[in-house]
């Protein structure tokens, strides 16, 4: 079989918003292979699109058949989704197995997306986190334990095999249209939460400029750890006036009561884990990403929270 | 929102709206910065802080001048007085000078970003928690800095304590060095009346995880304040043993020393 002259990409988590986004910025010039664990999407007749466990023997098969040039991994269960044990077995187990895949079929070019829930909300934290600060996250909850895992792993691989050329991606909280996760969720609900007293500062990033540097990053192949931020910054509780949504006052001290609510809130988009991130801020430093890669976000956040204002009930 | 103009109009007056709006800063789309920081806030903070300043304390400052117009600026002060006043005054001193204003930030206590409203609050007019990596990011970004080396040892000691300088940490020298930031020291007079504490609950303290509860009348006394700005100090950035860093914060802490000595004859009463 002649190798194809279009690089071949295979994207995980691909019934995400975002992996859309990048298929669509991609599938003129690459040929793309979707798999999804969750659920087969259609993408079109041109992209082959699998649903398929990476912890299945049948995962390799894809590598065989289809000869990657690159793997853009996409594909993490969210936080606030199945149990931990389930979720370190698709995160962390299953990254391992997609990196071990990549080595052994001799893959140029891998981009795990982290998150910068990795860094850990701690009261002492410094603005501008830049990517050498440690992970504290691990510590504050089980529940990011298995983020904190993942970049582990991505860290060994990228310092074990060069060759595969990988970057991981610490992006803000990426928002938008189609976008599901728990920031999201907030944003775009009727009211929302807040810890009394506490309103840290956050960053937003839109999903078409999440998925602009992500496409960035496929075209330059330098290994790394980077933050991916827009230099913009805005207090929790302002950019939920600014979506349009009531704030809903909880007594955040003692430091206990906070939780205790959330837990028996049990609300999906605010959930105890995540307290944190809501009374004290982690801010980080996108520059070197932004001048890497030479990527500028083009969505201000006046535009992000119209989105969210507009879109309170949909027709 | 009509509501909040109309407050605004009340509280902001038109000059002091733009000159808060002319002070260039690093600030993002909606006027925040990544400490906090926010442009509509200080224009409170201000318009309050100037009824301090000048009603409350009647603040007599000479000197401030002296702070480069730009350009990375560590400001060293000696704290006193339970609570960071003197912060607040060195702030507004320079921040409201005829000629080319600035707007500082200050590095406060570890304990504040976990106090609510408070922590926010600060945060908002420009205040910083006191870590080294938000001190080196900020002189990065050509920002004058007020730092209190003294820390806690500063403000909570007693009384009986005023005026006498404890050890100062050498952070800042090399912080000042490493940014080639021009130190600036400041010699404050009349925070350590403005409450003065006879002893310190220090079981209280560790029971509330706060420094220090001191004990103390419940107000807040108008003692007349006196800031001296020194003239700045340039140290360069040669590979020096600890041992020699130790010896340039103790020129900065014996100017500091020295304007305080030059305030305390200059007064003419505590209120």
């Amino acid at each position: 079989m002649t190798k194809p002259q279009r690089p071949r990409i295979l994207i995980t988590g691909a019934a995400g918003a975002l992996a859309q986004q990048v298929i669509r910025r991609l599938r003129a010039t690459c040929d793309l292979v979707a798999v999804d664990f969750r659920e087969q999407i259609y993408l079109g007749d041109d992209i082959p699109s699998y649903c398929i466990d990476f912890n299945k023997r049948v995962f390799e098969d894809l590598f065989r058949r289809y000869q990657f040039d690159g793997v853009i991994h996409l594909g993490r269960i969210l936080s606030s989704q199945l149990t931990r044990m389930r979720r370190y077995n698709a995160n962390v187990l299953g990254t391992q197995k997609l990196l071990d895949l990549s080595h052994k079929y001799g893959i140029r070019r891998v981009i795990v997306l982290s998150t910068y829930h990795v860094y850990g909300a701690v009261a002492y934290n410094p603005a501008l986190i830049d990517e050498s600060a440690p992970l504290k996250s691990a510590g504050l909850s089980a529940d990011l334990v298995d983020s904190v895992e993942l970049e582990n792993l991505a860290n060994i691989y990228l310092w074990r095999y060069p060759e595969l050329n990988i970057t991981i991606l610490r992006p803000c909280n990426i928002v938008g249209p189609g976008v599901r996760n728990t920031m999201s969720t907030l944003l775009g609900s009727e009211r929302a939460p807040a810890l009394a007293g506490f309103s840290p500062m956050m960053q937003f990033i839109h999903i078409d400029d999440m998925a602009d540097a992500i496409v960035a990053a496929w075209a330059k192949p330098v290994k790394g750890v980077f933050n991916v931020a827009p230099q913009d910054w805005v207090a929790y509780q302002h950019a939920l006036k600014l979506c349009g949504c009531r704030k809903i006052p909880i007594p955040s001290i003692p430091p206990g009561v906070p939780k205790a609510i959330a837990r028996l809130l049990n609300l999906r988009s605010f959930p105890p884990y995540l307290m944190a991130f809501f009374k004290y801020p982690v801010v980080i430093d996108g520059r070197a990403f932004a001048k890497e890669f030479g990527f500028t976000p083009k969505r201000p956040l006046k535009e992000i929270f119209r989105y969210y204002r507009d879109n309170k009930r949909p027709v | 929102m009509s509501l909040a103009a109309y407050l605004k109009s009340k509280l902001v007056p038109a000059d002091l709206d733009e000159q808060v709006n002319r002070i260039r800063k690093p600030i993002g789309s909606l006027g925040y910065d990544p400490w906090g920081y926010n442009n509509e806030a200080i224009k409170y903070g201000f318009s309050a802080a100037r009824q301090i300043y000048e009603k409350y304390f009647r603040v007599s400052a000479s000197g401030v001048e002296k702070i480069p117009a730009k350009g990375p600026v560590l400001i060293i002060a000696n704290h006193s007085g339970q609570l960071p006043i003197d912060g607040l005054l060195i702030g507004y001193a320079l921040a409201s000078r005829p000629e080319n204003p600035r707007i500082p930030r200050a590095m406060i206590e570890r304990f504040f970003p976990t106090v609510p409203w408070l922590g926010n609050l600060l945060n908002e007019v420009g205040a910083v928690l006191g870590d080294p990596v938000n001190c080196a990011k900020m002189l990065a970004n050509n920002e004058a800095v007020i730092v209190f080396p003294e820390g806690v040892r500063g403000s909570g000691k007693l009384y009986r304590d005023r005026y006498q300088l404890q050890r100062f940490g050498n952070g800042f020298m090399h912080l000042a060095m490493k940014y080639h930031a021009t130190i600036v020291p400041v010699g404050v007079v009349g925070c350590e009346e403005t409450i003065p504490a006879i002893a310190n609950i220090k079981p209280l303290a560790r029971a509330l995880g706060v420094p220090y509860v001191p004990v103390a009348l419940p107000v807040i006394l108008p003692a007349k304040v006196h800031l001296n700005f020194g003239d700045p100090m340039i140290f360069d950035n040669r590979e020096i043993p600890e041992e020699q860093v130790t010896e340039r914060v103790e020129a900065v802490k014996a100017e500091i020393s020295r304007l305080i000595d030059k305030g305390l004859s200059e007064r003419k009463g505590l209120f």
